[in-house]
């Protein structure tokens, strides 16, 4: 299964709902331009939400890091919605799961971004 | 229960990728693992797979990744190959010093080890292949995490 992507707006922040595999090749890709866009439209306050992502390899955690610093490098933040449990154990293995800001609840997720 | 080997010879592809990791989740579940387990395995492979399509064959059409597998009734090994210019494991920073923590790539050996029980790396002229072991639960098996020959 490959990778979608669609945005949505709420209170000021885009909401990225991811669906499908992030993985080398078109799932990295695709997070990578669809951050890329995001923040070259001047969106600073990005939530992704992997609720419906079914695996992430080291690639798309990467891609996952890499949208966070490049976010973070241009003054805006990026959050990460509704980890699957595989998600979630990835991410606390490689340590990131403290450095990501993450949430299960969408209304509370976007309450935290900076006003 | 008699040895079980599979292997494929693979072009240096991301198609050769799924395939392995596809293979993976197959026999790991042929294997006796539950699928949490089987996940665990595909992953271990599908990463030292992307080890040897992009880091040692460099999408190189001329080379090749050879992938085995072997299941006992005590284990699944699998064995990935490339063609490369060797890799040095030692040399393979940790993904988890605060330093590389944000760094973009450098976790698959990293998964690796965290996924499977026994890994071995050997030189080859030219190439590196990595064995992988997960055991059977319950199964004997001789301590040794990791192993450079």
């Amino acid at each position: 299964m490959t990778m979608k992507s669609s945005s949505r707006k709420v209170d000021g922040v885009t909401i990225v709902d991811l669906s499908g595999r992030i993985t080398l090749g078109e799932g990295s890709v695709v997070l990578r331009d669809t951050v890329k866009d995001l923040s070259s439209q001047g969106d600073k306050k990005i939530l992704l939400n992997l609720g419906d992502v079914t695996y992430i390899d080291s690639s798309g955690i990467g891609e996952l890091v890499s949208a966070y610093t490049s976010v973070r490098n241009a003054g805006g933040e990026l959050k990460l919605l509704n980890l699957t449990k595989k998600v979630h154990d990835l991410l606390q293995i490689t340590k990131l799961y403290t450095v990501f800001d993450i949430s299960d609840d969408e209304a509370s997720a976007i309450a935290s971004f900076s006003r | 229960m008699n040895a079980t080997r599979v292997s494929y010879t693979l072009e240096s592809t991301l198609a050769s990728v799924n395939k392995a990791e596809q293979a993976a989740t197959e026999l790991a579940a042929k294997s006796g693992f539950d699928e949490d387990e089987s996940g665990r395995i595909a992953m271990a492979v599908r990463e030292a797979s992307v080890n040897a399509v992009l880091h040692g064959n460099h999408y190189d059409p001329t080379k090749r990744v050879t992938i085995a597998f072997e299941v006992t009734a005590d284990a699944l090994t699998v064995s990935v190959r490339d063609e490369g210019q060797g890799l040095d494991p030692a040399n393979v920073p940790d993904p988890l010093a605060p330093e590389n923590l944000l760094k973009q790539s450098g976790r698959g050996i990293f998964l690796i080890r965290a996924f499977m029980d026994e890994i071995r790396f050997r030189a080859l002229s030219p190439g590196t292949e990595i064995t992988m072991v997960k055991f059977v639960r319950g199964a004997d098996r001789d301590g040794s995490k990791e192993a450079t020959q």
